[in-house]
């Protein structure tokens, strides 16, 4: 009895004296831990992990599934932790048929989403929703940034990119501020490793330079065979293609390569130096813009956390929405369709001692807001 | 388009067939001798791409790294046919399908647990490095003209080794009818693991080869694996001439498709749409090519028994 009423009066005092929102929140993630696409997937998790671990708070409880990057898996297990786990809030979907096939039916059922990489124009438009949060971009965002920073140099550019929607939405997005001519534009099996045909009309074209969008292994695929064929026109692309996660697998063939993204590992504020020297501490490699995203959609979640119940769905979204964490990325504000207002920057593939990286060299935008934002009714 | 261009693509198609023969020659010898579907074969694919990529990092020479891949691709195949295929010749290919799809993911995920998720780093050896000019203007890798030789050193030695010496007899005989040459004495159990050690160690090689235009990582077998099936089954199951030729014409179809079709409908819309139905309708080309063949001669274009 005695016991039991020290206990109570502990939990009483601790619950008195401490954070006065500090109450369990349980946090649903998928991601892409096994396939071609894990690396992705595992830089996210790793990334958001590290942020939570670095808060101290110990009343997150986050539950990890592995999608396969297959979206039936993750609609079951979106299903599952909704209604069994009974998570508050879901996030970590690395692509965006996935996301496509989760986040509006999550939504609809008053959970909150936070996009750690996917962002479909679908959900930053006509079908965006208070619940969805995007922290990482709107999909077109990184090749506007290359289309814009081309204009500056080139004057002839051969774009590619897969069949996909993804893929469409690069090419639409890079051609939607690049002001010079196309010498050709091809799109490619999603998946596909040999290039030999592609580069062979690349250097019959007459380009000044070539921006691709092929991420994870079709990406490594083109830019070795790209190097050895000799062709020698300049590379650009957003930064899915020349990432930290595969980078060392493409090797020097990746040298001097141009691309853009909302964060580099150089980027000078607090915040992202405390990001890149505990995720190399902790994990051992450096941290690539997928591991930074889910940084930084970790701390999003700590920071509306302080200050409001995540059981009040109106009160945390409210909070979420203003955005008050200090970004990896520096300035860091939401548009009115919950997606991030932003700085683009263009990065050059550099060696740092033995390891390739990417360097800063250039900015393509400033508060840069995506092109859906108007269709946005909410 | 230009002549050279065309060349070009040519060459790409050949060299692209040349490597699918590497892969389907395993598939359809395996086939044709024990009447085993192997779904694992693109796992040892994989097996000498890793094999390849580890050994090249860590001794630095790629010719080790290529040795490497056909030691490790053959032993891993061997150790496949005792532990678990060997139990599976009596069963129907139902069986099969599974037991191999679960050595698909055995692989896979053990790959991933020993290497980590981030694909590996594999460059082309310096020797073959740049380009030779061909006649016309056209530059090629010398790395491609390379693996277009090799593919076809190999076609080369599986003739002879099938048609003329003993082992190839006794193959042969294995396939027509395995219990009579049990009878005769020969022991068919040592023959299969021959057999398929050899078809693993094609496979492990062509994974090696592709590794340095690829990117070495989890999963990259599956998708050639697909094609080889294709190839297969056009050139009819168990003839391995029927292999080198459905390759190629696989490698070919593919590749040209890719290069021609978006320039026939750039003719009559634009550019843009003309590049998106082009692509789509390319992916699709070779499994059109596969369904008339197969209209026309379901058992393929030289089926070994029929």
């Amino acid at each position: 009895m005695k016991k039991l009423l020290a206990a109570s009066l502990l939990a009483l005092s601790a619950s008195v004296a401490g954070n006065a929102f500090a109450e369990p929140i349980k946090i649903g993630m998928i991601t892409t831990l096994s396939g071609g696409g894990a690396g992705l997937g595992i830089d996210a998790r790793d990334g958001f992990m590290l942020a939570i671990e670095q808060s101290g708070n110990k009343e997150v409880d986050v539950v990890i599934e592995d999608d396969a990057q297959k979206p039936e898996l993750a609609v079951q297990i979106a299903d599952k932790m909704i209604q069994s786990d009974k998570v508050d809030l879901m996030t970590g979907i690395i692509w965006s048929n996935l996301a496509m096939a989760v986040v509006p039916s999550a939504t609809a059922q008053d959970v909150i989403y936070l996009s750690v990489n996917a962002g479909p124009s679908a959900l930053a438009g006509a079908g965006c929703s208070p619940s969805y949060f995007n922290v990482a971009y709107q999909n077109d965002n990184f090749h506007e940034a290359m289309g814009e920073a081309a204009n500056k140099d080139y004057k002839k550019t051969f774009i590619m990119a897969p069949n996909y929607p993804a893929g469409k939405d690069s090419l639409t997005g890079f051609k939607r501020f690049y002001k010079g001519e196309l010498a050709g534009e091809v799109y490619t099996k999603l998946g596909q490793t040999d290039y030999a045909a592609e580069i062979a009309q690349i250097r019959a074209s007459g380009a000044d330079s070539v921006f691709i969008f092929l991420p994870g292994g079709m990406g490594i695929a083109f830019t070795k065979q790209y190097a050895q064929s000799g062709v020698g026109l300049p590379l650009l692309g957003p930064a899915f293609s020349f990432s930290q996660d595969v980078l060392p697998a493409i090797g020097d063939a990746a040298l001097g390569v141009k691309n853009t993204a909302s964060w580099a590992y150089d980027l000078d504020n607090e915040a992202n130096k405390a990001f890149v020297e505990g995720f190399k501490e902790a994990y051992g490699r450096l941290p690539s813009v997928y591991a930074a995203q889910g940084y930084d959609t970790a701390n999003l979640i700590l920071s509306a956390a302080e200050k409001a119940s995540v059981k009040d769905k109106d009160a945390f979204r409210a909070a979420l929405k203003e955005a008050d964490f200090d970004s990896v990325r520096g300035k860091f504000s939401f548009n009115t369709n919950n997606h991030p207002i932003q700085d683009f920057y263009v990065r050059e593939v550099v060696k740092d001692g033995d390891t390739l990286t990417n360097k800063i060299v250039a900015t393509a935008f400033t508060d840069h807001k995506d092109a859906y934002a108007a269709e946005c009714k909410m | 388009m230009s002549l050279t261009l065309l060349i070009e693509q040519i060459l790409n198609g050949l060299q692209f067939g040349v490597m699918l023969f590497l892969m389907a020659a395993g598939l359809t010898l395996i086939f044709g001798v024990m009447g085993l579907i192997n779904l694992a074969h693109g796992s040892l694919f994989m097996v000498g791409a890793f094999a390849c990529a580890t050994v090249a990092a860590a001794t630095g020479s790629f010719w080790l790294g290529l040795v490497a891949s056909l030691a490790a691709a053959a032993a891993a195949g061997a150790l496949v046919e005792i532990l678990v295929i060997r139990r599976l010749y009596e069963r129907d290919h139902l069986d099969q399908v599974l037991a191999t799809f679960a050595l698909i993911l055995i692989f896979s995920e053990g790959t991933r647990w020993v290497f980590g998720s981030f694909p590996l780093y594999l460059d082309i050896p310096q020797l073959l490095s740049g380009a030779v000019h061909l006649p016309g203007g056209a530059q090629y890798p010398i790395y491609r003209l390379a693996v277009i030789g090799v593919g076809i050193a190999v076609a080369i030695g599986l003739y002879l080794l099938i048609g003329k010496t003993r082992l190839g007899m006794r193959i042969r005989a294995g396939e027509s009818d395995r219990e009579m040459i049990g009878a005769l004495g020969i022991d068919i159990g040592t023959l299969y693991t021959l057999v398929f050690a050899l078809g693993a160690a094609l496979a492990g090689l062509a994974g090696a080869m592709v590794g340095a235009l690829q990117s070495v990582q989890v999963g990259m077998g599956e998708p050639v694996l697909i094609l080889a099936f294709v190839v297969i089954v056009i050139g009819g199951i168990g003839s391995i001439k029927g292999a080198l030729v459905g390759s190629i014409l696989v490698g070919l179809t593919e590749t040209l498709g890719r290069f021609l079709l978006p320039h026939v409908f750039g003719l009559f819309m634009p550019n843009s749409e003309a590049a998106t139905v082009g692509a789509a309708l390319a992916s699709m080309l070779i499994y059109i090519v596969m369904a008339l063949i197969l209209a026309f001669r379901p058992q393929g274009l030289f089926a070994a028994n029929a």
